[in-house]
Parts: structure tokens; sequence; C-alpha cells
């Protein structure tokens, strides 16, 4: 029935969508897990010798360094976002339906926004000279201008700005489906406050918190621009460093064997995420 | 729970969200060169803005970017999800993990296979590689929108039409298109502004012969700060805005 002849736009519907696909997609991925295992080549980018160099020297306490610094600004940040994020959502569930929406849209403002800018925007108020400074002084809360931009600080500041509604839109998800029954239920069979947001709350919200996790922990170690703009040269992300092996130092194998652990950890987060949404009995997708 | 406390805690958030936004766009129309004391009202740096050649250039190149990039993008989604949708084929499953991996994917993960796509076939980086790399990560975003609007859709409306007599090609223009088309619209704007605002995957796959808004504005704000960036970040926010009101407006109109 469904033969070429009699079926022409459908066949070039499925050639179309599979060549852009493979082109596009599954081709330059395994490129990457390709030149992960070659060696530098400072004319050709890559040659044939077939080996584990690349991985060996993301062990090199150098760059290890830089990836647990980048891991734990990363982590920082996404525990900040989930701190934040968490009861929010929950108080987004409070208000009257047409003013969630309302909020959602304002929430969803900053995703639309060029991301670069509102990094920038940062930089006004947390400058030596800048605005924060400038108005704590004036406050007679501090006597000196605090250094703040080119910090730890900053770098996570930024991520947590350009990354909160990400971790708050699939806790709002969550939240929105939590049964009132549920809670009544658990108050009635005498579980107190602590006792239900514990055995309650906590579970039936996981899977959400997991989603929020996965989309702020990878793009928190993989956004480049925000330590350029916030951080200095020593609060470097994952990203930095596989911008710099890619472009500057042309260490192919090494760039891509530290993209492929970023890939790893993401699909690490989905099977937790996958896990977490069975556990609860609901399929997930 | 007491009612107060948890809008006290919103407004809060979106204070803090939306400080630095506002900032920005008092700033943008401050006539003091130093970014950080008032000098008065002045349209200087939107004129300074308009006066650098470069600038304005590397704006055209971007929008002219971004609606490609979204019309490609549209059609390519448009057709990926009807396939989706209503074919049977072997190897469904490989497609929809395709498509998963380029929504999940740090975007520096896709940034730099592309990157080693293009090299390794030998396309020059500008215009064409650009435009195959924002397609790409567009994509995803208008599958999934378009899926949405088909999802609660009367299957038997095609089959009605081929029962007719229509060819799929006329099925699927006839039937299919009018159906998505809210979808098609709220996904091409999704793509357009998705495009306008990336760095991340422009920065490895633009050559020197096409330079793009993002990419100048973020040499710009490297060093030191910029008022004339004020002014573009106003101009940018004041467009994304326009966009994504449009955009929720034609969704919320077409569930009615």
């Amino acid at each position: 029935m469904s033969s070429v002849t009699q079926q022409p736009f459908r066949t070039a519907v499925l050639v179309l969508v599979w060549g852009w696909l493979l082109f596009l997609v599954l081709t330059p991925n395994l490129l990457v897990v390709g030149a992960s295992v070659m060696t530098r080549d400072p004319g050709s980018f890559l040659s044939l010798p077939l080996n584990l160099d690349a991985y060996r020297q993301l062990m090199n306490p150098l760059y290890l360094d830089v990836f647990l610094h980048s891991l734990y600004m990363a982590a920082m940040t996404t525990l900040i976002c989930l701190l934040i994020g968490y009861p929010f959502a929950w108080a987004l569930t409070k208000v009257g339906k047409q003013r969630q929406m309302l909020l959602i849209f304002l929430l969803i403002v900053p995703f639309w926004t060029n991301s670069l800018v509102r990094t920038y925007a940062l930089k006004l108020l947390l400058a030596t000279n800048g605005l924060l400074n400038n108005a704590l002084m004036s406050l007679g809360i501090i006597e000196e201008p605090l250094r703040m931009l080119y910090t730890e600080g900053a770098v996570i500041v930024g991520l947590v700005y350009l990354l909160l509604p990400f971790m708050i839109l699939p806790l709002y998800a969550v939240f929105d489906d939590l049964r009132e029954d549920l809670l009544r239920a658990s108050h009635d069979l005498g579980a107190g406050r602590l006792a239900t947001f514990v055995h309650v709350i906590v579970p039936l919200t996981l899977p959400g918190v997991l989603a929020g996790v996965m989309l702020v922990l990878l793009p928190a170690m993989g956004l480049f621009f925000v330590p350029d703009i916030l951080g200095g040269s020593r609060n470097l992300l994952v990203g930095n460093v596989i911008k710099n092996q890619f472009l500057d130092a042309r260490n192919w194998p090494f760039g891509a064997a530290a993209s492929i652990v970023l890939t790893l950890a993401m699909a690490f987060l989905m099977f937790a995420h996958r896990l977490s949404k069975r556990r609860i009995g609901e399929d997930g997708v | 729970m007491s009612r107060w406390l948890p809008r006290t805690y919103l407004t809060l958030v979106y204070v803090l969200l939306y400080v630095p936004i506002i900032v920005l766009v008092v700033f943008s129309f401050n006539d003091s060169r130093s970014g950080y004391e008032w000098g008065g009202l002045s349209l200087r740096w939107y004129e300074a803005l308009f006066n650098n050649r470069a600038m304005v250039q590397a704006m055209w190149n971007s929008l002219w970017l971004a609606l490609s990039a979204a019309t490609v993008s549209t059609m390519i989604g448009a057709l990926t999800a009807l396939a989706l949708h209503r074919y049977r084929f072997r190897g469904k499953k490989l497609l929809n993990g395709m498509l998963f991996i380029v929504m999940m994917s740090p975007e520096i993960v896709l940034a730099i296979s592309l990157l080693a796509l293009f090299l390794l076939v030998g396309l020059k980086l500008g215009y064409v590689s650009l435009l195959l790399a924002h397609v790409t990560f567009c994509l995803p975003f208008v599958v999934i929108t378009v899926m949405a609007r088909l999802s609660g859709f009367d299957e038997r409306l095609p089959e009605a039409a081929r029962d007719l007599g229509a060819s799929d090609f006329t099925m699927t223009r006839t039937v299919l298109i009018p159906v998505i088309m809210p979808a098609l619209v709220a996904g091409w704007l999704l793509g357009f502004t998705l495009s306008l605002d990336d760095v991340v995957v422009s920065t490895f796959v633009s050559g020197p012969s096409y330079e793009i808004l993002p990419l100048r504005i973020y040499s710009m704000v490297r060093v030191g700060l910029k008022p004339e960036v004020n002014a573009l970040g106003t101009l940018l926010l004041v467009f994304s805005l326009f966009m994504l009101i449009l955009s929720q407006w034609i969704l919320l109109r077409s569930r009615r």
C-alpha cells in the first residue's frame, strides 16, 4: 500500500526529514565521538592513531580543577534555583487562575529576551562603582564599595538569573497537578505539616525537581559567556574550556572528550528523571 | 497558610528578575557617558547605534538569518510533526530520539558537533552554516508546538478527505495545514526569537563574512561597559516582547 508510486508526498516528506536529522544531528554527534578518540593534529585538527589521551588529559589536575570548580558553580546555581524556585512554584499555584497566566507570562518574557543583554544588565548593577554599591553606600550599609564583579559569586548570580525560569516551569507543572485531596487525606490520617511535606509533597514533586535540575545544571556548565562577562579569568565553566580548546588551542580531541562527558552527565540525569517518574506510577514519555 | 506570604514572596522574586531589565532600559536614555550616574534624558545612544554602520549591517544580517531560519525550520518542523503524527514507518523512535537529543543536549555540544561537520564537508563558515545550525536547533520546538496542536484533532477529517479521493498532498494542504496554522505561526515566532538570541551555537559556526548581532554584542560587552548596548538591549527587549505577545495572542485566539 505504501509503495513509492502511490505516495510520492509521503516519500518526499520522510526523505527530507530523515535526511536533515541524519546529516545535521546524527552524523555530527558521531563525529564528536570519533574526534574524542583521535590524536590532536595542528594542521588538519585530527589525525589517526586512536587513543584515549584526551580522556586521560581530562584527569590532568589543571583541568580537573577547572572542571570541579565549574561543577561547584553549576551545583550552587542549581541549588539556589531550587531553593528560590520550589516555594515560588508552590506560591504560584496559590493565586487565582487568571493571575497565574499573567505571572507565567511574566516569567517567560526573559526567556524571549536576549540573554547576553540580560547578563550585561547585571554587570551594570554589580560593578565596583555600579548601582548596587552606590545604593548600599548611600544607605550607609557599607563604607567602601564591595568587589562583586569578576568573582565566583557574580558568575553564580548571573547563571541563577538566566536559568531560574527553567527551574520554576517544571516545578510549577508538578505543583499544579498536586491534588488537594491527597494533602487532606494525609492531614486526616494524622500527619502534621512536616510529615505531609516529607512523605507526600516531596515525593510527588520529585519528577519536577529532577526536570528542573536537568534544565539548570547542564546549561550552567556550558554558558561560557556568563564568566566572560561577569567572572574574569579565574571562574571558568566547562563551556569555556570546550570553547577554548576548539576555537583557540585547536585541541579537538580534548574539546570533544569534554563535551562527551557533559552529554553523559545529561544522559544520567535523564535516566534518574525517568526512574523517579516511574516510581510514582506515571509513565515517562 | 495566610495569603499574603505567597504573594509577598512572588512579588519579591519578580522584582529581582525585573530590576536589571528596568535599569537597562532606564540607562539607555541616560545622557552621561559613565554607565552609573544619571546625566539627564537623552537619545544619544540610540543615535550612536544607528550611526554605527557595522552595527546596522549586523542587525540586518541577524534579521535576515532569523527570518530564513524560522521559515525553513517551520516548514521542515511541520512536515516532521505531520510525519510523526500520521505515518507509520521504521525508525520512528530513532527520529523522535534525535529531536529529543537536539532539545536536551547542552547548546555547546550541538555547537561543536556542527562545527566538526561543517569543517569535514568543507563548508565555508558564514550564512549557510549559520542557517543550517539555527534551523537544526529551532526544529524540535516547532515539532513540539505542531504536535501539541495535532494531538487534539479529529482523525476522521483526513480520512474523509482521503475517501473523497484527495491525494495525500492535497489532503495535507487543504485539511491539515489550516488546522495547524496557529501552531505554525507560534513555532515560527519562537524560532525567530531563538535564532535572534543565540550566542553559543553562533560563536562556533559563524565566519567573518557574515557578522550577526549577538556576536557583535558579545565582543562589545566582554570589555567594560558600552552605553550603546543599553540602547540596543532596550530595542531587542521591545521587539521580543512584541513577538511574544503576538504569539500568545494567536495561540489563545485559536483555542476559542
